[in-house]
């Protein structure tokens, strides 16, 4: 039965592909034949390798963005509007600073993404903590207003002249930061080790810290951790902070690391997906890693299907990622299966 | 012998049994119901009472016996069909739902039926509005009928006192036709003057022929209102008396299934020591209308001194949660919206509350306050973490188990192994959750959690709630030892053996007041429970 | 007065969509599965309103859509008991890729339908529908049996359920209603106001029916209202793109765009009126 639990989100990753495999089915492709291209282009190469990890990065952000609020007790569904700010915080120092030297202005510019995306994070940790109001509608509200306000940023503000394109100008060639070798022409770049770091340093705060100590116990027990002295409405805001913080990182895999400017809507809803991941990776670190890569291989892998087969396209990502989202959550699914084996066990 | 005897028994279970993962709640349960008369269900917490009712009640489904009603053997798929065969219940937390009015309420689950005969109508009966004023007309006759009194039809349900709440559930299942009425615990919210009521109420029903089960554990209730009891324990039934052939004293001992004894050595006389908490004319005042159930504190002044044990006895909903609640969260009452606190709170010679500020609740723990919550689950323990994270708890900043802001697992590891030990926690596990341990071994965790601080002043509330016998005797005497070894201790408790056992002064709260005061060996059972039930002031 | 017009034609998708909303969320089921299940009308609705030249039959096909996916939401989220919030993502991105993934194998277009002539467009049907509703729902919501059982299964499930009424059959017959209604403000996109179905065409209008569901306070009037106020700040920021009212730049309608969701916020945040949610909203109901 333990055993059962511990190998619960494998089970559920592989059911939920091979109800969204069945689907192409439908589309008069062969599963098979789906899965085999799948595979092969998530991993086939050094290249390929490369562009998964590319995808993998921002999700390893959003991935955490959603686990550390969760710990507290928080749903964070604003992800999507944290990176898009701290995308364009990053955007907006690279275009105003644009002579600053390496490595001093990569790490302003991340400074200005992690900033950027903790104070707009706060505001619904404020609104929970102070206001009552429940941060899973705040924080979708958020996401439009975020989306608002980067593209007056954009059209407005810091707009590159000789685009047609809704983006900004470029930023500074001493914020770029390089691209892995090892992976050939994949813009996977150091953005990645950041995302490592990040997960690392998540994993030390939340199960080493006082602070950490003092987050996970509000989530389990607002009222005990309230005897204890602990204040939640401060943990939650400081959740919520770190939370965007991350998210807003993003803007610097895909500022500095790949796009070299902000351009609106350049995420695939990295906040969205980041939902799945942490939850798929039950908002742990490595779990969050490990989620991360696979929905970043089910986008790279996904992406060639447009050209390998007849009917399916790149949209079987959402639906595969939706599917596993299903049989990861579905509590009464696990329970009823857990039932079945006691069950089993004793009559 | 009377004809109530002769006729067919409204209710009879036969046999029933029931359990949950293996553990049996209910087994080879008897119980006979006769037409026109109040029986009364005893026992204490966990004996299966409530789990009788709902099999009763088709909440549940028995794994083994016969549910009888009238003479007729039925087996029910859900409430809807044992609503439809007569049976109605007052549950413990009301069924109503407070933004809609008492009318809505009552007519919730009667399919528009008052709308229903005469008119022929080729919409279905779920869209078909219902016919007030006729409702109303049907209700009018009930609730005089019955001496229910005083429900306004069109109130919101959450702006009426709890037992105007109470008589409109009572109405619900009368114009629901019910013959048949369960109460689960009904006094246990109700002011001294709504019980009466409340049992004049019972009273009619039953000699206008309707049978009541009442489910309590105050024995007293039981002699004044039953006709007859049965008494449960351990899930199986261990007694049943006509109540004019018992008394309390047979019944207390069946309940319990022992001589209850809870005299403690009385310890030696305290060695007073300065005031670990002092408060001044302490008043709090709730403005919210929805908080019906909130009692105000009013004008309270009392001290705690070192070396000795105070006791606040009282009917649970009296203030004590709220004292507790000033105590520890002033500042909360500062920011509030809809309270206010006013009066001066000293505490270890510091001020936690006046009119000009207040202290957060880490400042005044850190003063040296240790706390047994009331409710341990929620407010003392995180039960899906580990008895090693829950004995950190409250804890964590400190040395030696915080070191620049990292938690040193050895210092704690050592430290609660050293804790667990000494207060007997089983299982000796650090690893185990706290939700896993029993109730016992929970309050033994927190204890030690908060012993081992050395706190000069200790609140205790409810200290010894679902416990077994032999953590009850252990915990009396860490509390005692406590207080000889100089902390002042703050005993808040409705057990009133406890009280009178373990304080040194006892102060009786009513209404969010205090209305007498007593010194160790002056007060009596029968007194207390004078000035508890709101009789007069001292 | 075209605007007038122009607001209530833009309003339109947003009544349907939020009443629907307000059905699942008053019987205690949150509904952020708006998005998808619009969007998966609005395919629906273009899809069959193509094949068979009669918008009508489009729109029973933009219903029945809705409430297959909301059946396979309420699998998710009654039965198996998933998290709402998170059942709810799973539906939106479920709906975003399946459309594009279906019109490529009817029509081989990757993300659209082929554009409908005008026979097969409503003129002006759907809007009198959505007025229609709004005072049913109101009306239904407040005096019969069955609109009473809805608000007891957001706010105290367990009275319902000992007053022998099943809680959950109530909320998965709301959730359907809920999915039949979204369904159909999705068809009133894609049929009605636009001519065709185009990828991720709904650009967020489910959730900003689930903000004026809020802004509403869960209540049909108000919540209708609330379709109006951000049908016309739709409106407006469409008929003001581009122009020029002062100075040398265009006005920033990106402003004008977030009102909705500032206002909302500002509702739930207390700071105007007090807003309440049904008590029971998102929690799971199980029996005992």
């Amino acid at each position: 039965m333990k055993f059962l639990e511990r190998i619960q989100p494998l089970i559920a990753v592989i059911v939920g592909l091979a109800l969204g495999l069945l689907i192409t089915q439908f589309a008069g492709e062969s599963p098979w034949h789906v899965l085999k291209v799948l595979a092969g282009s998530a991993f086939g190469s050094r290249y390929d390798i490369g562009m998964t990890l590319f995808y993998a990065t921002p999700l390893i952000f959003t991935g955490l963005a959603v686990a550390i609020p969760f710990h507290a007790g928080l749903f964070n569904i604003g992800a999507e509007g944290q990176l898009t700010l701290g995308a364009l915080a990053a955007a907006a120092v690279g275009i105003w600073f644009p002579n600053a030297p390496w490595p001093l202005a990569p790490l302003f510019a991340g400074l200005a993404a992690f900033s950027a995306g903790a104070l707009w994070a706060a505001i619904p940790g404020w609104l929970r903590a102070r206001r009552g109001s429940h941060e899973v509608i705040t924080t979708i509200m958020l996401n439009f207003v975020a989306a608002g306000v980067a593209s007056y940023a954009t059209l407005y503000l810091l707009k590159n002249p000789d685009s047609q394109n809704p983006e900004t100008m470029a930023v500074g060639a001493g914020y770029l930061l390089e691209h892995i070798k090892f992976f050939g022409d994949a813009p996977v770049n150091s953005a990645l080790f950041l995302a490592l770091i990040a997960a690392a340093l998540v994993g030390v705060f939340l199960w080493r810290t006082v602070g950490g100590f003092q987050l996970r116990a509000v989530g389990q027990g607002e009222q005990a951790a309230k005897t204890a002295g602990i204040d939640p409405g401060k943990m939650r805001i400081l959740a919520m902070c770190l939370a965007g913080g991350m998210a807003g990182l993003v803007g610097v895999a895909e500022v500095l690391g790949n796009a070299t400017r902000f351009k609106l809507g350049f995420s695939p809803d990295y906040g969205f997906i980041g939902i799945a991941v942490a939850l798929l990776g039950r908002n742990k670190p490595l779990g969050v890693i490990a989620a991360a890569v696979l929905f970043g291989a089910l986008h790279k892998g996904t992406i060639d299907l447009d050209l390998e087969t007849e009917n399916v396209t790149r949209d079987l990502s959402l639906i595969l990622q939706a599917l596993i989202i299903v049989t990861v959550s579905a509590d009464g699914l696990w329970s009823w299966m857990r039932k079945a084996k006691t069950n089993g066990g004793t009559l | 012998m009377t004809s109530a005897d002769k006729a067919v028994p409204a209710v009879e279970l036969r046999g029933l049994s029931k359990a949950f993962n293996g553990f049996a709640a209910n087994t080879d349960v008897n119980l006979l119901v006769r037409p026109g008369t109040i029986h009364a269900i005893i026992g204490e917490n966990g004996a299966g009472k409530s789990t009788a009712m709902k099999l009763l009640y088709g909440i549940h489904k028995p794994d083994k016996g016969e549910i009888r009603i009238r003479g007729e053997t039925k087996v029910w798929k859900t409430p809807a069909e044992a609503i439809a065969c007569g049976i109605g219940m007052v549950h413990q937390h009301f069924m109503l739902a407070g933004p809609y009015s008492a009318l809505e309420n009552i007519l919730l689950g009667v399919e528009s039926s008052a709308s229903a005969e005469g008119r022929a109508s080729f919409i279905p009966k779920f869209l078909r509005p219902v016919g007030r004023s006729r409702a109303i007309r049907q209700l009018d006759e009930i609730s005089s009928q019955y001496g229910l009194k005083g429900i306004p039809w069109d109130t919101e349900v959450e702006a009426l006192p709890v037992g105007v709440q109470q008589r409109i559930e009572i109405l619900k299942l009368l114009y629901q036709n019910a013959s048949i009425l369960i109460l689960d615990e009904p006094t246990a919210v109700l002011t001294p003057q709504e019980t009466v009521e409340l049992f004049m109420n019972l009273k009619k029903l039953a000699a206008e022929g309707k049978s009541i089960l009442i489910i309590t554990h105050k024995l007293k209730e039981v002699m004044n209102l039953s006709d007859d009891v049965t008494v449960l324990r351990g899930g199986r039934v261990v007694g049943c008396r006509r109540t004019p052939e018992t008394n309390i004293e047979e019944l207390a001992g069946l309940m319990v299934g022992r001589k209850v004894n809870l005299q403690v050595a009385a310890p030696p006389a305290p060695v007073l020591g300065p005031a670990v908490l002092a408060l001044k004319n302490v008043s709090l005042k709730t403005r919210s209308v929805h908080e019906t159930g909130m009692h105000r504190l009013n004008d309270l002044s009392f001290e705690v001194r070192s070396g000795e044990v105070v006791g606040i006895a009282g009917v649970e909903g009296n203030g004590q949660s709220e004292l507790l609640h000033v105590l520890l969260h002033p500042l909360e009452f500062c920011k509030s919206r809809d309270g206010g606190l006013s009066g001066e709170i000293n505490c270890l010679g510091s001020v936690t509350h006046d009119a000009r500020r207040s202290l957060s609740t880490k400042r005044i723990r850190d003063l040296g306050v240790g706390i047994i919550p009331e409710d341990r689950h929620k407010e003392g323990l995180l039960l899906e973490r580990s008895v090693e994270d829950n004995f950190l708890l409250g804890q964590e900043t400190r040395k030696p188990f915080s070191v620049s802001g990292f938690i040193s697992g050895g210092a704690l590891r050592a430290a609660a192994n050293v804790a667990i030990e000494k207060y007997d926690v089983r299982p000796r596990n650090l690893t185990i959750e706290a939700g896993n341990l029993s109730g016992g071994n929970q309050q033994k965790l927190i204890i030690a959690r908060e012993f081992e601080q050395s706190p000069r002043f200790i609140i205790a509330a409810q200290p010894t709630r679902g416990v077994d016998v032999g953590a009850i005797e252990f915990i009396h005497q860490k509390i005692l030892l406590a207080r000889t070894a100089g902390a002042g201790v703050l005993l808040i408790s409705s057990e009133l053996d406890e009280i009178l056992a373990l304080s040194d002064r006892i102060l009786v709260m009513y209404g969010g007041k205090i209305v007498a005061r007593f010194q160790r060996g002056e007060a009596t059972e029968q007194a207390l429970g004078l000035y508890m039930g709101g009789a007069g002031s001292k | 007065m075209e605007v007038i017009a122009s607001m209530l034609r833009v309003a339109t998708p947003l009544l349907f969509a939020a009443l629907g909303g307000m059905v699942s969320e008053r019987a205690g089921v949150v509904n952020i599965a708006l998005e998808g299940m619009m969007l998966i009308g609005a395919f629906a609705g273009a899809a069959v309103a193509y094949t068979t030249q009669s918008p009508w039959l489009g729109a029973g096909a933009a219903m029945l859509a809705g409430v297959f996916i909301a059946a396979f939401y309420g699998l998710i989220v009654i039965q198996l008991r998933a998290n709402q919030i998170i059942g709810g993502t799973a539906i939106n991105m479920l709906a975003a890729g399946l459309t594009p993934f279906l019109s490529k194998i009817f029509f081989d277009v990757t993300g659209n339908t082929p554009s409908l002539p005008m026979e097969a467009r409503f003129q002006y049907a759907p809007m009198i529908a959505a007025w229609v509703l709004v005072i049913g729902a109101w009306f239904w919501l407040k005096y019969t049996p069955s609109g009473t059982w809805v608000r007891f299964a957001g706010e105290k499930p367990e009275a319902l359920e000992s007053a022998g009424v099943r809680v959950n059959r109530v909320r998965w017959i709301s959730v359907l209603i809920s999915g039949c209604l979204a369904g159909l403000g999705g068809a009133s996109l894609s049929i009605f106001l636009a001519s065709s179905f185009s990828r991720n065409m709904t650009a967020g209008r489910g959730f900003m029916a689930l903000a004026a569901l809020i802004f509403g306070r869960w209540m049909p009037i108000p919540t209708a209202i609330a379709c109006l106020l951000f049908g016309f700040a739709d409106a407006a920021q469409i008929r003001l793109q581009g122009v020029v009212l002062w100075g040398a730049e265009p006005v920033p309608v990106q402003f004008i765009q977030i009102l909705p969701y500032l206002a909302t916020i500002l509702v739930l945040a207390g700071f105007v009126g007090q807003s309440r949610a049904p008590k029971s909203l998102g929690l799971p109901f199980k029996k005992g």
